[in-house]
């Protein structure tokens, strides 16, 4: 029947058909909560009461009260560990790029803890950073014992256990992206520097590192948004108490625990902002490089 | 010249070795942990094997008095709903996308594109309200739709393939006097399978670990997922831990079975799912 119509009827049918859920669903759920966002951020509403116009006076809440800027000196925690954990992921992936035994066993092992869910990787650290857990334990056996303290409950330290649960999550896939895209070199240009007489760090230092120069630019970028979202680790295992609570968990706190949307909305806006203006950033210099 | 070989032998597997140990033994003790008795647990250090290798009584604890056996009911239901409908909705925009220029194509790409900007965790406190209005709260089609209206991954990953699919294709179809619907069904879908394999993965990786959407949107018992009724043993379950251990490992065995039987598509999903 549909195959009656003109070519040029059923091409209109076909872009309204085909668009019209997916476009609808875009709209409803990507773009209408950011500008309802902007909205509250500038009223004063709690979810129920009628919205009052208070200008900026949640933007200067946010930058002036300790109580809400403190929680950015949290994500640098996150940040630094981005870095850490992009060097391990890259060291890894270099290694296992040349001629390795057991290549795909160490490969599946380093890669598997990033497929795992966030709650079951939550509580496996809550219980391995347990007084006289694994993790004192181990220390004890290599003795190093005298080490062994409150990881959680250390208000100087528990950022950086958090910080380290977050690299164990999510190096294999920065692991895993690095290792592709220095598999793709061809092999050719490796046995010519070595011809050449290159040796290992050579060969790192001229072919592979120029060559994945915009994956790791790529994924430094996703890595400094990504310590501004920290959330679900932190929030998992201590709900952001002993002041391990990062930005979004504030947000999320202020929002549905307080009930100060406007608030907590000023908040989301803050940071969307940062997250775009980093994106554009990287966008920007790298599209001017290429 | 040899023996410098050797160091860095012994370096290279010597740092593998530990990398290996840092990510299995977190996931090692809790696997012991599952199967000790209470006594046993409290008696025991965490680095010690249990006695009894077939004390299925926390697995069974965590399953049945836990609630996961209703977590993975509802995980499975999601999962399935939202993969075919990203499937279906992610393919259907790239067609059109791809194969149709109109005025304003260049503006819907461009409208998906800007969307992939918005980090999601942020825009919950507006999303909230409008789940809310909706009248989905404490639904599972919260989830549902969420998932459906907020992935623009898939929707790269299928326009990507797309320009592998030669056009000419259509057109020998179109001499036949196919419809575009049929192009589409007959020829596009069925060429779109690599790309739909990556999309259910990372799509399934996605969904299953997912936890803040289910906690902030399906907070009634029945409609816990995975997640989220893990994240329920911390209180009732806070003493004993070899329960909670339980909880994990369920958690963990699907992703554990999936990437072993998937290995390949995985790493593959991953890493052409990544480049946008």
């Amino acid at each position: 029947m549909f195959s009656k119509l003109s070519y040029r009827t059923q091409r209109i049918i076909i872009i309204v058909s085909f668009l019209i859920v997916p476009l609808t669903l875009l709209a409803i759920f990507s773009f209408l909560p950011v500008a309802n966002m902007f909205w509250y951020s500038v009223t004063d509403w709690n979810g129920y009461s009628e919205k009052e116009f208070v200008g900026l006076e949640n933007y200067i809440t946010v930058f002036t009260d300790p109580e809400y800027f403190r929680v950015f000196g949290v994500s640098l925690y996150y940040f630094f560990a981005t870095f850490v954990q992009m060097g391990i992921a890259l060291y890894f992936a270099t290694i296992l790029s040349f001629k390795v035994r057991f290549k795909n066993f160490f490969k599946g092992v380093i890669f598997f803890p990033y497929l795992l869910n966030g709650v079951a990787i939550g509580f496996m650290f809550l219980f391995f950073f347990r007084p006289d857990g694994a993790l004192d334990t181990v220390l004890q056996m290599i003795g190093l014992g005298d080490f062994a303290m409150h990881w959680l409950g250390n208000p100087d330290i528990i950022n950086v256990s958090l910080a380290g649960t977050s690299i164990w999550r999510y190096m294999g896939f920065n692991f895993i992206i690095f290792l592709g895209a220095i598999s793709s070199i061809s092999g050719e240009i490796y046995e010519a520097a070595e011809i050449d007489g290159a040796n290992r760090w050579q060969q790192f230092r001229y072919i592979i590192m120029p060559s994945i120069r915009i994956i790791i630019s790529l994924n430094l970028v996703l890595a400094i948004s990504g310590a501004l979202s920290a959330f679900e680790i932190p929030y998992i295992m201590t709900g952001g108490a002993n002041g391990s609570a990062t930005f979004v968990i504030q947000t999320v706190d202020t929002a549905f625990k307080y009930g100060k949307i406007g608030l907590a909305s000023a908040m989301a806006v803050i940071l969307l902002f940062i997250v775009i203006i980093v994106t554009v950033l990287q966008k920007r210099f790298f599209s001017e490089e290429d | 010249m040899k023996s410098k070989y050797a160091a860095g032998s012994i370096l290279k597997y010597g740092s593998l070795i530990l990398g290996v140990i840092a990510a299995i033994l977190p996931i090692l003790v809790v696997f012991f942990a599952s199967f000790k008795t209470g006594t046993e647990y409290t008696t025991t250090g965490p680095l010690t094997p249990p006695s009894d290798w077939t004390n299925f009584e926390n697995f069974k604890r965590a399953f049945v008095e836990g609630n996961m056996l209703n977590g993975f009911k509802n995980t499975v239901i999601i999962l399935v709903i939202s993969i075919i409908g990203t499937t279906l909705i992610g393919s259907m925009v790239a067609f059109v996308l791809n194969r149709f220029k109109f005025r304003g194509s260049k503006l819907i790409l461009g409208a998906f594109l800007l969307a992939t900007l918005i980090p999601g965790v942020t825009t919950q406190v507006a999303t909230f309200q409008i789940v809310n209005a909706l009248g989905l709260f404490n639904t599972m089609w919260a989830a549902i739709v969420l998932y459906l209206g907020t992935d623009i991954i898939a929707i790269y990953i299928f326009l990507q393939f797309m320009n592998s699919i030669s056009v000419s294709l259509d057109e020998s179809a179109m001499l036949d006097g196919a419809s575009y619907f049929t192009i589409y069904t007959k020829i596009i879908l069925p060429l779109l399978k690599p790309a739909i394999v990556t999309v259910i993965i990372v799509r399934g990786i996605f969904v299953y670990n997912d936890f803040y959407t289910p906690f902030l949107y399906m907070p009634k018992t029945e409609l816990h997922v995975i997640s989220t009724a893990l994240f329920k043993f911390q209180g009732p379950y806070g003493s004993e831990w070899e329960v909670i251990c339980a909880g994990i490992m369920l958690a963990i065995i699907p992703t554990f079975i999936a990437f072993i039987s998937l290995q390949k598509h995985i790493y593959n999903g991953l890493t052409s799912g990544s480049v946008k």
